[in-house]
């Protein structure tokens, strides 16, 4: 349990902490022509961060999660509306560790 | 201007349905740490970011002092200053303090949909807060709920629900493919995440994954691409 203060100075600080970011690609890249190999590598970063907040949960906590993840990629593969997507892989995540 | 706030939300409210569970999970969480409703409520209104959400009641045992929970929430972060930098060439017509104000509701989720709807339309300020918006009051709100439904809801683990953030995502990746080299870009981000996860404490992982994937694209980019 926090004191209220040591709470409301977490979340003081973490807010500026989370609003800083979100401002600061906006403001520091804001304006500068990007094209070329630099685009190339920006138009990147969407799907390899994606990747990269999901690999570790996918690829390190064992089979039931490796087995789901192909699963949900196949329904996503498939056009699947994304709910579908997401029930395919909550489900079968939670049916694989039942089972394994 | 309606429309394209309609159209945001369009786009978004599956997102929405999404969070919500996840949203309650957090709040669970953060009750059996001893955070009350409104606490929860508060945080989630004001920090407004699950991954970093879920690191800080991870870090709560471990009585780390104020300015290294706020370097390491950053550190969690970061990767929205790339996707700010990224979404700014979409936004580059707006007012910088219009422009300002809308980021504070940039999400992964948010940003994921309109970069997706950027490969094909003009982003306008109505469809950014229309996509944008919804999903914050959902989160705290439900951030609240959770909070309140406390012990009740029990272990979301043994439903799956903690593989949902991971599910939505994979779900969004396979809008982004666009040939071999998305393959390259995505194999070196799982790779690289996954060693850094294992080596590295935090949350370093999501940074070097990224930027693993940057430099992938950096590389196979052709020449005739650099003009």
């Amino acid at each position: 349990m926090m004191f209220d203060q040591q709470l409301a100075l977490a979340i003081f600080g973490m807010a500026a902490a989370t609003y800083g970011t979100r401002l600061a690609g906006y403001w520091l890249l804001r304006g500068v022509e990007i094209k070329g190999r630099m685009k190339a590598a920006l138009d990147a970063v969407p799907p390899a961060i994606l990747t990269a907040v999901i690999a570790p949960t996918v690829f390190l906590q064992g089979v039931p999660e490796m087995i789901a993840g192909a699963a949900t990629l196949a329904a996503a593969l498939l056009r699947a509306p994304l709910l579908v997507t997401i029930a395919v892989g909550v489900a079968s995540v939670a049916g694989l560790r039942y089972l394994m | 201007m309606r429309q394209d706030f309609l159209r945001g939300l369009g786009d978004v409210w599956p997102m929405m349905l999404a969070y919500a569970p996840i949203a309650a999970l957090w709040g669970a969480l953060a009750a059996s740490k001893g955070f009350t409703p409104w606490d929860a409520l508060a945080m989630s209104a004001f920090v407004y970011s699950g991954a970093a959400q879920f690191v800080f009641l991870d870090l709560l045992g471990t009585a780390m002092p104020l300015p290294m929970l706020v370097f390491t929430i950053a550190t969690v972060s970061l990767r929205h200053v790339l996707m700010s930098a990224s979404v700014s060439r979409h936004i580059s017509s707006f007012r910088p303090s219009l422009a300002s104000g809308l980021l504070f509701w940039l999400t992964d989720e948010a940003w994921a949909i309109v970069e997706r709807r950027a490969l094909t339309d003009k982003i306008t300020p109505a469809y950014f807060f229309g996509t944008a918006f919804p999903i914050w009051p959902t989160w705290f709100l439900f951030s609240g709920v959770g909070a309140m439904a406390g012990a009740v809801m029990g272990d979301g683990k043994t439903i799956g629900l903690d593989f949902a953030f991971a599910a939505m995502f994979i779900a969004v990746l396979a809008g982004f493919w666009k040939g071999p080299r998305t393959g390259a870009v995505l194999v070196a981000s799982a790779a690289v995440a996954c060693f850094a996860k294992l080596m590295l404490p935090g949350a370093w992982y999501i940074l070097c994954g990224g930027a693993a994937g940057m430099l992938t694209a950096l590389v196979l980019a052709r020449a005739e691409d650099d003009v």
